[in-house]
């Protein structure tokens, strides 16, 4: 759901990579966590690394609204270098090139938008070496 | 806690049923169960239903059904817990009556999802997954589960035959289930070649869009024994568990955790082992989830799903038939009456009154329902006394 | 002495051809390409905008500059084709660099311009001393009107600069920058498509102000062309910039490595940027680069660099614009290229 409030309050997570480590047992959240499954409530600032690999794969071939113009397109759940897993779409990249354990890096794009005239939602896709 | 018995069963057809409201579809049902339990009053009603608000534009259902039902003013809650919204209601409604809160009680459920159109059908269903971290980024459910399928087969060498092989079976079984919404068999080769919806899934790998609803009326076993219907079915296990609702968060792409723990914790309620249930009725929302479902219940190993699909193991006459009502795939899945729909067979089967597709001497049956790509999982055992 | 501290590129993957368009519209590839001297330009993919490939340009410059976001004083982008006609693309260059929140924040606009204006600005700041680091960015992903000359040479990509005072990779020498108010090229406001003055263009607004500025920063800095390794122009199409060059004493050699057009298009704002930012991918110590950029309504800026030791340490430190551009592009049809550029009349959806 795009809307202003969600564009702004994502922005940190989705521009900067910005997650949470728990101060007690290192487990790293993203989004960050309020508690830890741990039970500590303490956690420091933590920022994801941008270069992992794809440990899974799909084309997306029937697109929900909003998407219709990219369709067919890639998706993963991409491994980042620290081990902290995400899910998006993998851009640039031809269907035939996906394969677990394809390196990618995180590159700034647009995701969706509130409609023509609406607020646009940036963020991150998986993009493989050209 | 008292032990609880199904006493009465209803379901309407599954289908694109044009000119049935919600209202009607739920009544319809659970008048069904009303009349095969001899009764004309509930103390209470809970509705399972994933979203009448995104679908219909209506909330407050537990209020409205209760009404409509003739029986206002007892109590009415709708529960929801996406596509396991069904089996919720049963657990929920399950509680009242073991508690002594209640004692009979009407857990039903429904969904009617074709008033809108199939966009925003599909973005009801996509409100399962995690909106800010999965369907932000543009991923929809068969996604997620192809996600789950391309991880299955890079681990365990699963093959797409294996996939196209549990809608082949459950298109089989629901030619025999008068409410099914299709009746047509189909084979592997038309599942491989159907329309592509998100790789490796087809169109034929999926459940499809339908609405339709399904009641049962619960009571305590003592009331069912006064009652002229036998068998008694009694409630072994109720059993809920929860993980992350976000796929890419879970420990192992390949393994339906809450499934496991859910199953784990019915089998020690009701002091059995995997082995000792004669059949189930799962949540084959998408082929691959039948196949992780027979994992997770320990019904064979880990990653052995596909093999024991394509070995025959879960086909009618296998030795553990799993979807004897044509599961998901073939008898439809209004989202929130899928698990009593399950719970309908079971009972059905136990009764002896499932017809063509009656198995032979089966005494305990398992109903498993899923919500999203696992992020909740409510499992049932019914066994006749 | 001010300078650049850190420069990054940013081309998309995808590309498409003379001859893919020109079937359509029943106009002649061959002499459209020799004309023009232009065979394929870039085309940004349904995910990409000014935004993506400003921050994209930003992220890299900040790589090379290796210096924290939050130093980062004032950010400016200067482009034809801002997301938002009304909400800024250089904050959300800032949010991603780090360098929120005190940081000043300005969207140029001056045709193609736009982004050798904010390399101005930035470098004006840090000379005088009131902000430590600036960035100016030119980025553009213009449209060009279906049938039309211009549809051939639009394309998309961008360029970022950091300017500032320490571990300077590039001098900026000298600055100059001459106008005249001149209508060869336009867009009404709420209109979709600009328009110009057909040959108009040429001798009256694009070649007279490159000549302008050239000859102006020359004479300022009491240079010669022959002073130069490297000479990049605005670069519309290839035909341009050589023509000036020749006019004004450069060579094909001076020019070559800055002339990015033939297989690019014309990036409008990103245009001499991209140019410049392909010469420091290779220049070495001591060399002397001139640059001039265009905007149309019209203007050009002309600056004077030369590279400085620092620069070979950090040119592989991010990808080089020739990578960028070369590497494995994605040819499309016209139909994917329309469809990419919404120039598709689609069903308004509730």
């Amino acid at each position: 759901m795009i809307s202003p409030a969600t564009v702004r309050r994502n922005t940190p997570l989705r521009y900067r990579l910005e997650a949470a480590q728990c101060a007690d047992c290192g487990k790293v959240f993203f989004p960050a966590r309020l508690v830890c499954p741990c039970g500590s409530r303490k956690f420091k600032a933590y920022t994801l690394p941008s270069e992992g690999k794809v440990v899974s794969h799909t084309v997306i071939r029937t697109a929900p609204r909003g998407f219709g113009d990219e369709a067919p397109y890639c998706m993963g759940i991409v491994e980042l270098k620290d081990g902290t897993r995400i899910l998006c779409q993998i851009a640039d990249c031809e269907p035939e090139r996906l394969k677990v354990g394809l390196p990618v890096s995180l590159e700034f794009r647009k995701i969706q938008e509130a409609g023509e005239s609406g607020v646009i939602a940036y963020g991150y896709k998986a993009v493989p070496e050209r | 806690m008292r032990d609880v018995a199904i006493i009465g069963i209803g379901m309407t057809d599954f289908g694109e049923l044009w000119h049935d409201s919600l209202r009607d579809l739920f009544v319809k049902a659970a008048l069904q169960a009303m009349d095969d339990a001899g009764v004309d009053h509930i103390d209470g009603l809970v509705a399972g239903c994933m979203s009448p608000g995104l679908f219909t534009g209506q909330e407050h259902i537990g209020s409205l059904l209760a009404d409509y039902l003739g029986q206002a003013p007892v109590p009415g809650v709708r529960v929801e817990s996406a596509c396991a919204s069904g089996g919720m209601a049963l657990r929920t409604g399950i509680a009242y009556v073991a508690s002594g809160m209640h004692d009979i009680v009407l857990c039903g459920g429904v969904e009617k999802m074709t008033d809108v159109s199939g966009a925003q059908a599909t973005y009801a269903l996509a409100t399962a997954a995690d909106q800010e971290m999965e369907a932000f980024h543009g991923v929809t459910f068969p996604g997620l589960y192809a996600l789950i399928a391309t991880a299955h087969m890079h681990k365990y060498g699963t093959k797409r035959e294996d996939l196209a092989q549990v809608a082949v079976k459950n298109h089989d079984n629901g030619m025999l289930n008068p409410h099914a919404q299709y009746h047509m068999k189909i084979t592997v080769e038309q599942v491989i070649n159907s329309v592509k919806v998100a790789d490796p899934l087809n169109i034929l790998d999926c459940s499809p869009i339908t609405d339709g609803a399904a009641a049962v009326i619960i009571a305590p076993v003592e009331v069912a024994k006064k009652l002229k219907k036998k068998p008694i079915v009694k409630v072994a296990a109720s059993a809920h568990a929860t993980d992350t609702i976000a796929l890419h968060q879970r420990e192992d792409l390949t393994w339906l955790k809450s499934t496991a723990e859910a199953a784990a914790s019915a089998y020690k309620q009701a002091g059995v082992k995997p082995s000792d249930i004669d059949f189930a009725e799962v949540h084959d929302c998408f082929t691959i989830a039948e196949i992780c479902v027979l994992e997770a219940l320990g019904v064979v190993k880990r990653g052995q799903g596909g093999k024991a699909t394509r070995d025959g193991l879960t086909a009618r006459d296998g030795k553990f038939p799993v979807n004897t009502s044509g599961g998901l795939k073939s008898k439809g899945h209004p989202v929130g009456a899928t698990g009593i729909a399950q719970i309908h067979e079971i009972v059905t089967q136990l009764r002896g009154e499932a017809g063509k597709r009656q198995l032979k001497d089966v005494k305990r049956g398992l109903a498993q329902n899923m919500g999203g790509s696992g992020g909740s999982a409510v499992v049932h055992i019914l066994e006749v006394l | 002495m001010a300078g650049i501290v850190g420069y990054g590129a940013y081309i998309p993957r995808y590309r498409i051809k003379v001859e893919e368009i020109a079937k359509v519209w029943g106009a002649d590839a061959p002499s459209l390409k020799k004309g023009l001297m232009l065979r394929e330009k870039s085309v940004p993919g349904p995910d990409q905008d000014v935004i993506t490939i400003a921050v994209e340009a930003a992220r890299n410059a900040m790589v090379r500059a290796g210096v924290k976001g939050e130093k980062v004083g004032a950010i400016y982008v200067g482009s034809e084709s801002h997301p938002y006609a009304v909400k800024p693309t250089g904050t959300a260059v800032a949010e991603v660099i780090g360098a929120v929140n005190d940081c000043h924040c300005a969207d140029l606009s001056f045709a193609c311009k736009a982004g050798s204006e904010g390399m101005f600005l930035a470098y004006g700041l840090v000379k005088s001393g009131e902000v430590e680091y600036a960035m100016g960015i030119g980025a553009d992903t213009s449209q060009g009107a279906p049938g039309d000359a211009l549809e051939y040479s639009a394309a998309a990509g961008g360029a970022a600069f950091l300017m500032g005072t320490k571990n300077v990779v590039a001098t900026l020498d000298c600055q100059y920058s001459y106008m005249s108010d001149t209508p060869d090229f336009w867009r009404r406001e709420y209109m979709h498509y600009p328009r110009h003055g057909g040959r108009f263009t040429g001798d009256m607004a694009y070649f007279k102000h490159v000549r302008g500025g050239v000859e102006g920063l020359l004479k300022k800095a009491g240079a010669k062309p022959k002073d130069f390794k490297y000479a990049v122009f605005h670069q519309p199409n290839g035909k341009f910039p050589m023509k000036m060059a020749h006019d004004l004493g450069f060579t094909d050699e001076q020019m070559k490595t800055g002339l990015l057009v033939p297989t690019l298009g014309n990036t409008y704002s990103g245009a001499s940027p991209l140019g410049l930012s392909a010469i420091l991918d290779e220049a070495k110590p001591g060399d002397a680069i001139l640059m001039c950029s265009f905007g149309s309504g019209a203007g050009s800026d002309g600056f004077i660099f030369t590279a400085t030791k620092e620069l070979p340490k950090v040119q592989g430190k991010a990808k080089k614009t020739r990578d960028y551009l070369d590497t494995h592009p994605f040819y499309l049809d016209y139909g994917t290229y329309v469809k990419f550029r919404r120039k598709i009349r689609k069903n308004v959806e509730d």
